[in-house]
């Protein structure tokens, strides 16, 4: 038997270490958000005074000052055009065959385990990779097409891990009322599972984005340029075919190597502009985020079982 | 334990007759739309029914009672091959439907479940409109008429005696009616697709009584349209409702009758005690 004594004893113990926790809870999390608030404020005083139309006219130049990050969110805006394009078909279409079509077994398995493992492997290896396939094998060169498709490939097992746990969260139910109705399993699929978990799988392809939008190392390793003055070729044009693809082709740089260039520059003008560009990608990524979040609140709302 | 049922080739009877008993000429009547013979069914190595035989027979109302884990839903949701979805499950023997079997390599399961419709225990209208909700079953057959789906709509909601409550509301959301109503709902859309047979698996269970009695009070006028065959827990409501009772004990079919029989004068000791409430 326990003593009245000691249950009081362990009593008040427990209680301590509830209230120990919650202030270590606490703490971890200040610990995160005021990182995030310093790395915004920092950002912002250097680079606050460097943003202005021009910033986002002007091509990189040798003076400062004149120095702006045109090419680099065109550059940017490009290849997560091509990422997107590719990754989320694909991504997408391989969690629902994943998770709706393919059987159960050793094999499923296997590629179950080999997308999870993918999601770790550092970018770099993507980037070396990229180089031998697209780059080399392929001669897609270095352009904007090999950097949206090496980007493709990083968070392509995002996609599908995201999918499939939205897909997942469908009550068995639904799929239940669909075949019983006489629904094939492609219509099931279109008709109910995809959308009722489109603001999970939306959630997903965005924050996924905005990892994307943020990588550096592959782009680098396949060859993007630091400097360029120069734009793709326009994507739409005046006379017929009206639409031109020729831009997949050009060489390219990004925001992140902007950055990453103006950084290593000595003048302390360049790294005010590259804290500047820092913000912009920042805001970027946020922005998109806060849009995945809206998603999800919105589709939320819509369904409820 | 073993209880034979003796189908005569050349009869179309519904009827088991257990101990050589001869059916009523009522019964002689009656064309059973299933028959089914020798099923063992097996969850992985769960064997789940034992060597079932029974015939369900054509627009009368029979139902399925045993105390849970007896497989009386598992032989339920065998009758539109909804266990297809479930893996690792195997099925031996033969379940006909108007003498064709289900189960051959080709049968069309997407007209069979055309034909055999299906409400579940927990209603599941999808997260759509009451009218899309109704209609689906005719939208994936590629029916687009307005007017058309219009009128089905509206003669299935109101042989589920839901109309008059909704009719002001078609687009409004089927998540927002109360339960019984997503219950009849469910059952408009079944209805929608024109099925002959209707399989209810315990669709009152988590209803109130007067949900519950209105779906009883639905099953007695649609039967009379369709065949209808109900899982259900509560004895009394297959009482109400059912032409014919299936007693399940274990994965036996124990006793099968015309429901006043088996509730008054069971055959079987087993079925007694069941329904007397000894156990289960």
């Amino acid at each position: 038997m326990v003593e009245p004594a000691n249950i009081e004893k362990r009593l008040s113990d427990n209680r301590r270490f509830d209230t120990i926790f919650a202030v270590i809870g606490l703490i971890s999390t200040f610990v995160g958000m005021i990182t995030l608030a310093a790395l915004l404020f920092d950002l912002s005083t250097d680079g606050l005074g460097r943003i202005s139309f021009q910033f986002f006219t002007s091509f990189p130049s040798r003076f400062a000052s004149q120095a702006g990050i045109l090419s680099a969110w065109v550059g940017t805006t490009l290849v997560m055009i091509v990422t997107a394009l590719t990754a989320i078909p694909m991504g997408v279409g391989a969690g629902v065959y994943l998770e709706e079509y393919a059987p159960k077994n050793w094999f499923t398995g296997l590629i179950e385990i080999n997308i999870a493992n993918l999601a770790g492997v550092p970018s770099i290896v993507y980037g070396l990779m990229a180089l031998g396939l697209f780059v080399y094998q392929f001669r897609f060169g270095q352009s904007i097409l090999s950097a949206g498709l090496t980007l493709a490939l990083l968070i392509l097992p995002i996609v599908i891990v995201a999918t499939r746990e939205s897909i997942r969260a469908v009550p068995s139910s639904m799929r239940e009322a669909a075949y019983a109705l006489g629904a094939t399993q492609w219509q099931t699929t279109r008709d109910h599972v995809l959308p009722y978990s489109m603001g999970g799988i939306l959630t997903g392809v965005i924050i996924s984005l905005s990892r994307a939008i943020g990588e550096t190392a592959p782009l680098i390793t396949i060859g993007a340029l630091t400097f360029i003055a120069f734009l793709p070729d326009p994507p739409i044009k005046g006379e017929f075919p009206f639409v031109s693809f020729d831009w997949l082709w050009s060489p390219f740089s990004v925001m992140p190597i902007q950055m990453f260039n103006w950084v290593s520059r000595p003048q302390q003008e360049f790294h005010l502009n590259a804290a500047a560009t820092g913000l912009v990608l920042m805001v970027m990524t946020l922005l998109m985020n806060g849009i995945a979040i809206y998603f999800r609140y919105r589709f939320r709302k819509r369904i409820k079982w | 334990m073993q209880h034979k049922i003796d189908v005569p080739e050349t009869s179309s009877t519904l009827s088991v007759k257990p101990s050589g008993q001869a059916t009523t000429a009522q019964l002689q009547e009656e064309r059973s739309i299933i028959e089914v013979e020798n099923v063992d069914f097996y969850y992985g190595s769960n064997h789940a029914l034992k060597s079932i035989n029974v015939e369900i027979p054509e627009k009368k109302a029979t139902a399925f009672i045993g105390p849970s884990g007896c497989g009386k839903t598992t032989l339920l949701r065998c009758l539109n091959r909804m266990n297809d979805l479930v893996l690792n499950t195997r099925l031996t023997g033969s379940i006909k439907l108007d003498s064709k079997d289900i189960y051959d390599p080709s049968t069309d399961v997407i007209n069979l479940r055309r034909r055999v419709g299906m409400i579940f225990q927990k209603w599941n209208p999808f997260p759509k409109s009451i009218y899309e909700n109704v209609v689906y079953g005719l939208r994936i057959v590629g029916v687009s008429n307005r007017s058309l789906l219009d009128e089905v709509a509206e003669k299935s909601l109101r042989r589920a005696a839901l109309w008059d409550e909704v009719k002001e509301n078609l687009n409004k959301s089927a998540t927002d009616l109360s339960g019984g109503q997503q219950q009849r709902l469910c059952i408009a859309r079944a209805l929608a697709v024109e099925p002959e047979v209707l399989l209810m698996d315990e669709p009152c269970s988590a209803l109130d009584p007067i949900s519950t009695a209105k779906i009883e009070e639905l099953i007695h006028e649609l039967k009379d349209t369709f065949t209808i065959v109900i899982v259900t827990h509560n004895m009394q409501q297959a009482a109400r409702c059912a032409d014919r009772t299936a007693f399940f004990y274990l994965g036996e079919l124990i006793e099968v009758g015309e429901t006043g029989k088996l509730f008054t004068a069971p055959e079987k000791r087993q079925t007694e005690d069941y329904i007397t409430g000894r156990f289960g």
